[in-house]
């Protein structure tokens, strides 16, 4: 499997807070990888320079290929058209109808008339499982309808890579159940690549292919999820047994 | 060792040098911020299209939130001033001249300073808490990550709508406030309403009116970026949207009122 996405040595600082140093992974395309980690360990931190929103301290962040440092701003532009996410509140925005939400990434990023914005806004909110909520103000919304309407703005243009920040984090079990079901099927009908940054461990196991545990400012663990569970390191173990213990201080 | 430096009880004077030179640190690093982000507002409005409608909304939005506390202001400060005048110009038997320092009081100072310290408080508080709140719900970064620039999206508009509605506000607040002096002084001074008028008329020339023009476009910018650098620079969650807010209102008022001193020399001058 080809990488899609690469990090190659890469820290980040702030201040006197080193987050990262000399991190190393590299994500396949079509493959999902989940990234699990404490709190502030640096999971939010790893998706904005995988988006291109904080630049490296050192080191290289690579998309298909091409390292976002040496990139003009309108590349960056171009290749986040390639990445849908789901953040971990939806981050819908208040002023916009749940239609006008899902069409704002395809009004940035392409010149399409309004049909065809229409035409695709509908699809991908059926494929979502909410058809007809277009009209709807994201204030109206339960917290589990809010997450889908993201992801199906996640996923308006079509792109190579999803990021799911904490996608199941204050959903009930139910909602939790539909939104891991629609990752899977997203991967299934899309086949995109999933990077997902989630706490629960159940929900990981039933999407990812692979695991890559964050601790010590390094990817400390990457391996498939039966080499997760059969995993001796006692730093892997303690936080798929639940404990958010991961050795460094949490 | 820096955190103890803060706490008044552990007093020394290294700490209190300490807590000084920090201060003035994040004095220094607020100014820069708020000049870095000006900068690439004015960049913003060439470098990306503008959206004309969320303009038109943002303007919108300033009249409905300003307009009749601009008004209301305006007319009772035109009343006070004239009524104080009449009291004070009365011992001197110059009752018939309060048109003329009404006139020149509203609309080189009072008119620009309390509009746009009502739009300070009223806009400013808004727009640090609309985007203080797009922040924490991490709206801004939706926006970065769908390939849009939050300064292009969220701060030009404002900042436009801002320095465009400061002067109409302000030039509403001159009218009210002169018709409120006019108000008190045909009462106190026998005055008939064209004779007050015609000493504004007289005495008002149009730099005056000019004068408190330029002055509510630069208060109508610096209200809005401060805003906007306090909004998109919130941190803490719902507790960091209120101090945002607070510091938003906070720094445009002091801003204006020093502004407002260097800006009438500055116009004076030329």
């Amino acid at each position: 499997m080809a990488p899609i996405i690469e990090f190659k040595k890469v820290s980040k600082v702030f201040g006197s807070n080193k987050v990262l140093v000399d991190a190393d992974l590299s994500i396949g395309d079509g493959e999902t990888i989940t990234i699990i980690g404490g709190s502030g360990k640096g999971k939010t931190v790893f998706l904005k320079l995988l988006l291109g929103v904080l630049r490296p301290d050192g080191g290289k962040v690579m998309f298909k290929g091409r390292s976002l440092g040496d990139m003009e701003e309108k590349d960056v532009v171009r290749m986040r058209s390639r990445i849908g996410m789901l953040f971990q509140g939806a981050a819908l925005f208040d002023s916009l109808s749940v239609a006008e939400n899902v069409a704002y990434p395809l009004r940035q990023h392409f010149d399409y008339g309004e049909e065809k914005i229409s035409q695709i806004v509908q699809a991908k909110l059926g494929l979502v499982g909410l058809p007809g909520v277009g009209e709807m103000m994201p204030a109206d919304l339960s917290g589990g309808m809010k997450k889908r309407v993201g992801l199906a703005r996640a996923i308006a243009t079509d792109p190579d890579v999803i990021l799911y920040d904490e996608p199941t984090t204050g959903l009930d079990p139910a909602n939790t159940r539909r939104i891991c079901n629609l990752i899977l099927e997203l991967q299934k009908k899309l086949h995109v690549t999933s990077v997902v940054v989630t706490h629960d461990m159940e929900s990981a196991f039933r999407v990812t292919d692979r695991i890559a545990l964050i601790s010590d400012k390094r990817f400390s663990f990457v391996g498939t999820k039966e080499e997760a569970r059969q995993s001796k390191d006692p730093l892997v173990r303690n936080f798929i047994a639940g404990e958010m213990e991961t050795g460094d201080g949490v | 060792m820096d955190n103890l430096a803060l706490t008044p009880s552990i007093f020394s004077p290294r700490n209190f040098f300490v807590s000084i030179g920090q201060r003035f640190l994040n004095f220094v690093t607020h100014i820069g911020g708020v000049t870095n982000l000006a900068g690439r507002a004015f960049q913003g409005i060439f470098k990306y299209r503008l959206d004309p409608e969320e303009l038109v909304r943002q303007f919108a939005v300033i009249g409905n939130r300003s307009l009749m506390i601009v008004v209301l202001i305006a007319l009772f400060t035109g009343m006070v001033i004239a009524l104080q005048l009449c009291i004070g110009l009365g011992r001197y038997g110059l009752k018939l001249n309060v048109g003329q320092i009404v006139g020149l009081a509203i609309f080189r100072e009072l008119g620009p300073v309390l509009t746009c310290l009502m739009v300070a408080a009223r806009v400013g508080s808004g727009i640090a808490a609309e985007l203080g709140s797009m922040v924490v719900t991490e709206q801004v970064l939706a926006i970065e990550a769908m390939g849009a620039n939050p300064v292009a999206k969220l701060v030009v508009p404002r900042m436009l709508a801002t320095i465009i509605a400061c002067p109409i506000l302000t030039v509403i607040a001159d009218v009210v406030g002169s018709f409120g002096g006019m108000i008190i002084t045909v009462r106190e001074a026998a005055v008939t309403p064209s004779f007050f008028i015609d000493q504004i008329r007289r005495t008002v020339l149009v730099e005056d009116f000019m004068s408190g023009v330029y002055k509510a476009v630069f208060f109508g910018f610096a209200i809005s970026i401060i805003a906007c650098y306090e909004g998109l620079n919130t941190i803490g969650g719902t507790e960091g949207v209120g101090r945002s807010t607070t510091r938003a209102v906070v720094f445009s008022s002091i801003v204006i009122f020093i502004s407002d001193f260097f800006l009438t020399k500055l116009i004076v001058f030329f």
